[in-house]
């Protein structure tokens, strides 16, 4: 039986080390080629037409003037007569011509009849929702009515909101596809090699082996990019009417419509303390709107679940707008924002610093020992004890300072994964995963887990991931990459490992339970003088390469992988109270996730992730227009994103130590995406001393809550 | 993008001869950091499309006894890194500074910016420069936050134009040619707020070029330009003032103050400029002077955020100016 599990810490010689991203020089010289990049003879360039109308339905459409057009190759229509058109931006017909300019033009030259229907497409009012906000139902937790009447008791009440954000990845949704004959050749821009081909066949009926789906790199998913959509699938139709390559990605504005958005988060809080801080009492009315199938309710209270007396109600908000996609931890980030900002409001109130109430009910938590400890880490690294201040900075002059906390809680599992380790006669080691790296880092990440394995140099070990007839992996959703694909190849590694060490025990005549594998050799257990070269022990192999499978299997991870990682977050800013500009001066991020596989690919991650945080504290939100019914910030000038100088100064701490390291990976991609808005709107409340009730921070909604609308006119 | 003919002139003259007298004829190509979008969104359609950045003598910046004569090629960066730019007019500086992207400070020129067309989310959307749908105004009953404040008049989108303000205030010249002539405007009257949907927000006709910009002699004058912006990278100001002061000693002789993106055009602000007259720049003063400058602003339903921010910009480019910031 072989051995799986990880070597400890002190034994490890790869993992664990600070590697640079392998792809990192072919990704910052061009070389690296992304879908959208792909080239194939004749190929056609494809567009979406969409709706204009936020509600309607399709009278008629009228193709012939297009069709009729020079260049244009093939028209399909996604809207026939009588669909109705639920949001502005939805498919009404998919154009390839010659050049992107012909398909533009052609598509312009479409005529479509449109009933046009009443639409909403703004949910911050939830009065006039109407009967598009549908109530879930009421769940009570204790007895919160007494206990919010009990004297001795403090209570809060607030309004906090954060709004839709859309996913803007700067590779747009979409992929170029190839029939011959009966095969389907398909470059997407996917979070799901393994996965891709199969939904694209099924859209065809066609034999999901008939698909051979290729990506080495992807511009950005964020949890948006899984299936092959209406635009696989018409791109393909059209490249087998017209026997071409079709290439077919959205286009800016569509990307931010119809590319997949974060749900929006509403709610009126009650929150009640006993005068020592301890929690007892929550009640949330919230709501909240992912598109026309609604919005749920976001886990609250968040991280501090064990709150013994609750009561929650929560409304879905049908609107007439794009549709929600998994969005980096779907609903945490929300829950967060509707929290810690209640939380720390309350902490005001009772005159208490914000650190210590958190502190205080960090038994709350499913995790007391760990938030306690990141939290003080948190506070070290952002200096609270020199910058913390009671609510409002009581300092001359107009820029305020301001400290802020958010916290969270993702799970992380690996997901199913089968990797193929093969070893060569020459010494040549690849593996094969029919998974992806959506920069992640995911691809070093399996390197460095193979060269572990297999005691040899990271370089020397050809990662072959990103099509799908390598063994079968899931998608990168959920933060499950690198659990699963560290695990399968961890024991695929070890399958071949031990094979190889067959041949070795044979030739050194000695038990094979007694060889490791290490510095590039096969040894007796501490003993490199009773050795064979690696290269040496795979010549021994003759012709005959050694080729094995590992799987992880999520429902037994065997210690591999694991869940449940925790975070705190920590915002420093600066706020000018004669204009309501937010400037980042600090962010801090103390995150753990089991055992890191690369610490410095690892921070990385967690640097976007602040960014993205920064972004959605300070700048970033989708403007709905009731009248149009468009989304009117469909681009990259005012759906408003962080340049290098709004960020600040960012310090990640990832949380590595030998507890955590026990048990196994967690998965990163999500929990640093989560408590960020949160922390900044805490750190503006406490450098102002008033609370901005909705995110994002813009200088609008900062002077509306220092001076009231009126005042400003 | 319909397709278009290209030409590539290498005079003015040979330049002016392909422009036609309506806006679908052609269009003038420099830095393109505009027109490109806008002709991708089909929001212009030229027939032809001419550059002129081939054409020499609408490049360059020189210094004379009269003033300073910027090209109308001449990149924000040339015009920024310009040492007597630098040393006279700090307004240009600063506001070229608020071009917060390195790509369009390299491409996007100065005659550019005063052309480009207005960033109102509902004209790039496709709903006209006045965004009148059925008859309702879409800006006042929509979505208005980066709108105007003063708002007397059917246009309610803000002057793009990052030099504008600085250009009005210095008392800039503006000249235009086309084949028949050319003609020079005073930069305050180059911008103007459209009163129907066909009108233009520039003086400029369709069979004109923006050949140059001239600045009077500073003489001693005190110039500065502060913008408030939500992002320090690519974003637009949310409102911005730029001032020119002609002292005598300590005190101030005469003033312009001009807002920018809160009105169709830069909007000078006479009460302002009429109240420092003979005052010293004092915190006090340059708050009297922001508080004057947005007195008669009638913000829309969502922007009154916007009046305070261009009173604060009026002060903080008065002390800016005064070398008391």
């Amino acid at each position: 039986m072989v051995d799986y599990s990880w070597p400890p810490m002190n034994k490890r010689r790869v993992i664990g080390q600070r590697l640079n991203r392998l792809d990192g020089p072919a990704k910052s010289s061009g070389k690296a080629k992304y879908p959208t990049d792909v080239q194939r003879p004749g190929l056609l360039h494809a567009v979406i037409l969409s709706s204009p109308h936020a509600h309607a339905r399709v009278r008629s459409i009228d193709i012939s003037a297009a069709q009729a057009m020079p260049g244009v190759e093939d028209i399909r229509v996604m809207s026939p007569a009588g669909t109705e058109i639920q949001w502005a931006g939805a498919e009404v017909a998919a154009i390839a011509a010659r050049t992107e300019e012909i398909a533009r033009d052609a598509a312009r030259a479409i005529k479509v009849d449109y009933e046009v229907l009443p639409h909403l497409v703004k949910e911050d009012d939830l009065a006039r929702a109407g009967n598009r906000a549908k109530a879930a139902g009421e769940q009570v937790t204790g007895d919160p009515d007494t206990v919010f009447r009990e004297s001795g008791v403090v209570v809060h009440e607030g309004s906090y909101s954060i709004p839709v954000i859309t996913h803007c990845c700067l590779e747009p949704h979409g992929s170029t596809i190839e029939y011959k004959g009966e095969k389907v050749e398909m470059w997407p821009s996917t979070q799901n090699v393994s996965g891709i081909g199969g939904d694209l066949a099924r859209s065809l009926n066609i034999p999901v082996t008939n698909v051979s789906v290729h990506m080495d790199y992807m511009g950005g998913g964020f949890g948006s990019k899984f299936p092959a959509d209406r635009w696989g699938t018409e791109g393909a139709n059209m490249s087998k009417k017209t026997g071409k390559a079709v290439k077919l990605y959205l286009d800016r504005r569509q990307e931010l419509t119809i590319g997949g958005v974060r749900p929006s988060a509403f709610a009126k809080v009650k929150i009640a303390a006993r005068r020592d801080g301890t929690i007892v009492a929550w009640q949330s009315e919230s709501w909240a709107t992912g598109g026309v199938g609604g919005g749920g309710m976001p886990p609250i209270p968040y991280v501090f679940t064990n709150i013994p007396n609750k009561r929650l109600n929560h409304s879905a908000v049908s609107l007439n707008a794009g549709g929600a996609r998994a969005w980096r931890a779907p609903n945490h980030a929300q829950a967060c924002a509707l929290t810690a900002t209640a939380m720390e409001d309350l902490a005001a109130k009772l005159n208490m610093d914000s650190l210590e109430f958190m502190l205080k009910n960090a038994n709350l938590t499913l995790r007391p020992e760990t938030y306690r400890a990141q939290l003080q880490k948190a506070a070290e690294l952002i200096e609270w004890k020199k910058y913390a201040h009671q609510r409002g900075d009581k300092t001359a002059g107009h820029i305020k300072q301001g400290l802020g906390i958010g916290f969270s809680t993702w799970g992380g599992a690996g997901h199913a994964s089968n990797c193929r380790a093969n070893i060569h006669p020459d010494g040549s080691v690849e593996v094969e995963l029919g998974s992806q790296d959506i920069g992640t880092a995911t691809r070093t990440a399996i390197a460095m887990v193979a060269a572990e394995t297999l005691g040899i140099p990271v370089e020397q070990v050809k990662v072959k991931i990103g099509e799908n007839s390598y063994p079968a992996s899931g998608a990168s959703g959920g933060s499950t990459t690198i659990g699963g694909v560290s695990s399968s190849t961890r024991k695929a590694a070890m399958n071949a490992l031990d094979k190889l060490m067959d041949v070795v025990a044979a030739s050194l005549n000695v038990p094979k339970d007694n060889l490791e594998a290490v510095d590039q050799r096969i040894q007796v257990k501490g003993n490199p003088d009773k050795a064979m070269t690696f290269k040496a022990a795979c010549q021994k192999l003759g012709v005959k390469s050694i080729s094995e499978m590992g799987t992880n299997d999520p429902k037994n991870p065997g210690g591999l992988n694991s869940q449940g990682a925790s975070g705190v977050q920590m915002a420093h800013v600066s706020v000018d109270i004669e204009t309501g500009v937010v400037r980042m001066n600090k962010f801090v991020a103390v995150q753990d996730c089991g055992l890191v596989v690369n610490p410095k690919t690892a921070e990385s991650q967690v640097y976007g992730a602040c960014i993205m945080n920064i972004c959605a504290g300070l700048m970033e939100e989708r403007v709905m227009d009731q009248i149009t019914g468009r989304v009117l910030n469909a681009d990259m000038e005012f759906y408003k994103l962080a340049g290098i100088k709004d960020i600040g100064e960012i310090v990640v701490h990832m949380d590595i130590t030998p507890e955590h390291d026990r048990k196994g990976i967690i998965g990163l991609g999500e929990p640093p995406a989560i408590a960020g808005p949160a922390a900044i709107s805490n750190a503006v409340a406490n450098a102002i001393g008033v609370r901005v009730p909705g995110l994002p921070m813009t200088p609008e909604r900062v002077l509306k809550a220092l001076y009231g609308e009126r005042s400003l006119a | 993008m319909q397709g278009f003919e290209y030409a590539n002139p290498a005079t003015l003259k040979e330049a002016t001869a392909l422009l036609g007298n309506g806006w679908g004829d052609a269009a003038v190509l420099a830095g393109g950091t505009d027109l490109l979008t806008l002709m991708k969104e089909y929001l212009m359609s030229p027939k032809r499309v001419v550059n002129i950045k081939g054409i020499k003598e609408l490049g360059g910046i020189s210094k004379s006894g009269a003033g300073l004569r910027i090209g109308a090629t001449v990149t924000v960066d040339e015009l920024m890194s310009n040492a007597a730019v630098r040393a006279e007019y700090p307004s240009l500086v600063q506001a070229g500074r608020g071009i917060t992207s390195p790509q369009i400070r390299n491409m996007g020129t100065v005659g550019g910016d005063l052309c480009q067309r207005p960033r109102c989310w509902y004209f790039r959307n496709g709903f006209g420069l006045l965004g009148v749908k059925d008859g309702k105004s879409l800006v006042r009953e929509g979505e208005n936050k980066y709108h105007a404040i003063f708002t007397g008049q059917p246009a309610l989108f803000v002057s793009a134009s990052s030099f504008g303000p600085a250009l009005v205030a210095l008392g800039a010249k503006v000249k235009l040619a086309s084949a028949s002539g050319t003609r020079e405007v005073d930069a305050a009257k180059f911008f103007v707020a459209p009163q129907n949907e066909g009108a233009r927000e520039i003086a400029l006709l369709p069979n004109e070029i923006l050949t140059e910009i001239v600045i009077p002699a500073a003489r001693g004058a005190k110039n500065a330009t502060y913008e408030v912006r939500h992002k320090d990278a690519l974003d637009w100001p949310l409102a911005a003032a730029s001032v020119s002061l002609s002292m005598k000693g300590a005190t101030v002789a005469s003033a312009r103050v001009v807002l920018g993106h809160v009105a169709p055009t830069p909007h000078a602000a006479a009460a302002a400029e009429s109240l420092l007259a003979g005052k010293t720049i004092t915190e006090a003063v340059a708050d009297e002077a922001g508080k004057a400058a947005v007195a008669d602003a009638k913000p829309l339903s969502g922007n009154a955020y916007k009046v305070q921010l261009a009173r604060v910009a009026v002060k903080r480019a008065l002390l800016a100016a005064a070398g008391k910031a």
